[in-house]
């Protein structure tokens, strides 16, 4: 019975963090809006990597590319915008230092990223247009930084740049892929112009007035862009629009697919249990031959024999899988707790597909392996039986 | 006309082990009539413990015919035999054949559980223990009782079905004479009440307890007699 409860336990724990994975990550897409749309430069295919990831550097789209976005007679569907340029940079203030990315911002960034303040302002667009040595920082760099002291009003260096704080975010979840409370923003000309000496940027997102119209969105936004870049062919296209919703779209694909493949792994120890099962099951028929003969003797039929021992079988297994069930869930439970104390937004999943794979599993297990010793029970001659010693 | 309730015919049986033919049992022939005392005794190896499986309807011959109630059961397939065996026949072993970790009421009730009428199992099963005086034993386990309890709750279990014929095989081989009288009394009163016993056995003082004795040795009846004087339990195995 032990094959039979890791089995089912496995089963059902792998599809719990299965779902609780997916729930994470595709709730991390989702925190950031289904209506957001990402423009990245550089062509590469819409279902891979950018072209960043290869290590390549674009240096096309330019800010004013986001900016044509925003008129209503290019892309009448985009309601916000914003423009990146983000470098790594390490910030120290006193004794302190702190290896961070620096990311430089034009535009609607509260509409964009969702991010909210805890202390101090935010620059306003005149400013995010001007090299100006001013900074917001996260959550944690306020606290990594500065311990406790109040970094409003203090100077952090960067890159040998004297920086002035003017404001701290409030603390936002950790979704898995970026963590926003590590983030210091700062003017997009500050980055471009002072910390890093270009004139392109290394993002866009923007966001779409209803997820229904994503796909005009896209389109209108792509022909913008083409616009401004004299390209006329669309394989010639040096960047890339992508939508959190295809990518959302994407990942429940694949994430299904994993979780899936490792249930049926786990699954497999199920035959294990099975083959288990079989063998206590022909133990027992074989200790009670003579009650086996016994009751042919008084008058059971073959096939009242077999069910006999069939259900017993599907008891064994039905027992085993309450219990796999039972431990599956608590352990599934355990790793929520432990997830979400390191602070990650998991949900603690307990599926009815799960509960149904495993009651449905541990029953068709006991019949199958069950069928084999009731078959050789129902098949004992009484005479023979009932001289077993 | 086969009017008997047992009608035995030619019988015969023969094992055939590849080239090697075995005839445990040839030209049996003898009638049963419903109500009797038979005994039916042998030696080791005599073939009565193959004769009684075939009375029991446990085995089939292999030559003759066999009728029971009037129906030729050399023509019944498993099923059916199980069936008549559990409405017509009650089986009281040697070694006593209780469930282990299974109550008194529990081991007389099994034969219902195989019977097509499964009303009030509870009830019957409480009256034919009564009528072997364990009323007062219902819920103890086989473990808990004495060997002379055990094979009463045996003959119980025989009875619940009220069955024709009662098949013992030796059924004091396991206990001691006070309990062994005991179970023979009881034997004695069921057949006084019209119930047919066949007593398998080898020791002619327990025979002696019956109202008929068929011998067999090597396969074959070498006789088959009245007893002339019974041994009755109830008074202390006196012979009259």
């Amino acid at each position: 019975m032990l094959g039979i409860i890791i089995g089912v336990g496995a089963v059902v724990l792998i599809m719990s963090l299965g779902a609780g994975a997916q729930s994470l990550i595709v709730g991390q897409l989702d925190s950031l809006g289904s209506d957001l749309v990402a423009i990245i430069p550089g062509a590469s295919e819409e279902t891979g990597p950018p072209a960043v990831a290869y290590g390549i550097v674009i240096t096309s789209l330019k800010h004013e590319d986001i900016l044509a976005l925003k008129d209503k007679h290019n892309s009448p569907d985009v309601t916000y915008a914003l423009s990146y340029y983000t470098t790594d940079q390490t910030a120290y203030w006193r004794d302190a230092s702190y290896d961070a990315s620096i990311m430089g911002v034009s535009g609607d960034y509260f509409e964009v990223e969702k991010m909210e303040m805890a202390t101090g302002r935010f620059f306003s667009q005149e400013e995010m247009n001007s090299p100006l040595r001013l900074a917001v920082i996260g959550s944690e760099v306020a606290k990594d930084l500065f311990g406790g002291n109040d970094p409003l009003g203090k100077s952090i260096k960067i890159k040998n740049q004297t920086v002035e704080v003017i404001g701290v975010f409030a603390e936002k979840g950790k979704n898995g892929i970026s963590n926003p409370n590590q983030n210091i923003v700062v003017p997009l000309a500050f980055t471009q112009k002072i910390l890093a000496g270009v004139n392109y940027i290394s993002l866009a997102r923007v966001r779409v007035n209803n997820v229904k119209n994503i796909n005009i969105a896209m389109s209108d936004i792509r022909a913008t862009i083409r616009d401004k870049h004299n390209i006329t062919d669309p394989a010639d296209d040096d960047f890339n629009v992508r939508s959190i919703k295809d990518a959302l779209e994407l990942v429940t694909t694949i994430t299904n697919a994993i979780k899936y493949f490792l249930a049926a792994m786990a699954a497999l120890s199920l035959l294990v249990g099975g083959v288990g099962i079989m063998n206590i099951m022909l133990v027992s028929v074989k200790e009670r031959t003579r009650e086996i003969g016994l009751r042919k003797a008084l008058g059971a039929r073959g096939k009242q024999i077999k069910e006999q021992f069939l259900l017993e079988a599907i008891a064994l297994t039905l027992v085993g899988g309450i219990i796999g069930f039972v431990i599956g869930i608590l352990l599934a439970f355990l790793v929520s707790l432990v997830v979400n104390a390191l602070g990650y937004d998991w949900k603690f999943v307990i599926s009815v597909s799960a509960f149904l794979i495993a009651f449905g599993l541990s029953t068709f297990i006991g019949v199958v392996f069950g069928l084999y010793p009731a078959a050789k029970a129902a098949k004992l001659d009484p005479i023979d039986a009932l001289r077993y010693e | 006309m086969k009017k008997a309730l047992i009608d035995i015919i030619d019988m015969g049986k023969t094992y055939v082990l590849g080239d090697l033919q075995t005839t445990v049992l040839s030209d049996i022939n003898f009638s049963i009539e419903a109500g009797e005392f038979v005994s039916i005794m042998g030696p080791s190896g005599s073939g009565k413990s193959t004769l009684m499986h075939i009375l029991g309807l446990l085995d089939r011959p292999t030559d003759g015919q066999y009728f029971f109630g009037g129906k030729d059961v050399t023509k019944m397939d498993d099923e059916e035999l199980a069936g008549l065996r559990n409405q017509e026949i009650g089986f009281v072993f040697q070694a006593f054949n209780l469930l282990a970790r299974t109550s008194v009421i529990d081991n007389v009730k099994l034969p219902l559980l195989y019977s097509k009428n499964k009303s009030k199992m509870e009830a019957r099963a409480k009256k034919v223990l009564e009528s072997v005086g364990l009323a007062h034993r219902l819920n103890y386990f086989t473990n808990q009782i004495s060997g002379g309890e055990k094979q009463r709750v045996a003959i119980a279990r025989a009875l619940v079905n009220s069955p024709s014929v009662i098949f013992a095989d030796e059924p004091t081989g396991n206990l001691d004479s006070k309990s062994g009288t005991q179970i023979m009394e009881i034997l004695q009163n069921l057949n006084n009440t019209g119930v047919t016993i066949i007593l398998v056995t080898h020791e002619t003082y327990t025979a002696e307890h019956a109202k008929r004795i068929i011998k067999v040795k090597d396969g074959n009846l070498i006789s088959d007699e009245k007893v002339k004087k019974r041994r009755i339990a109830k008074e202390g195995e006196i012979l009259k």
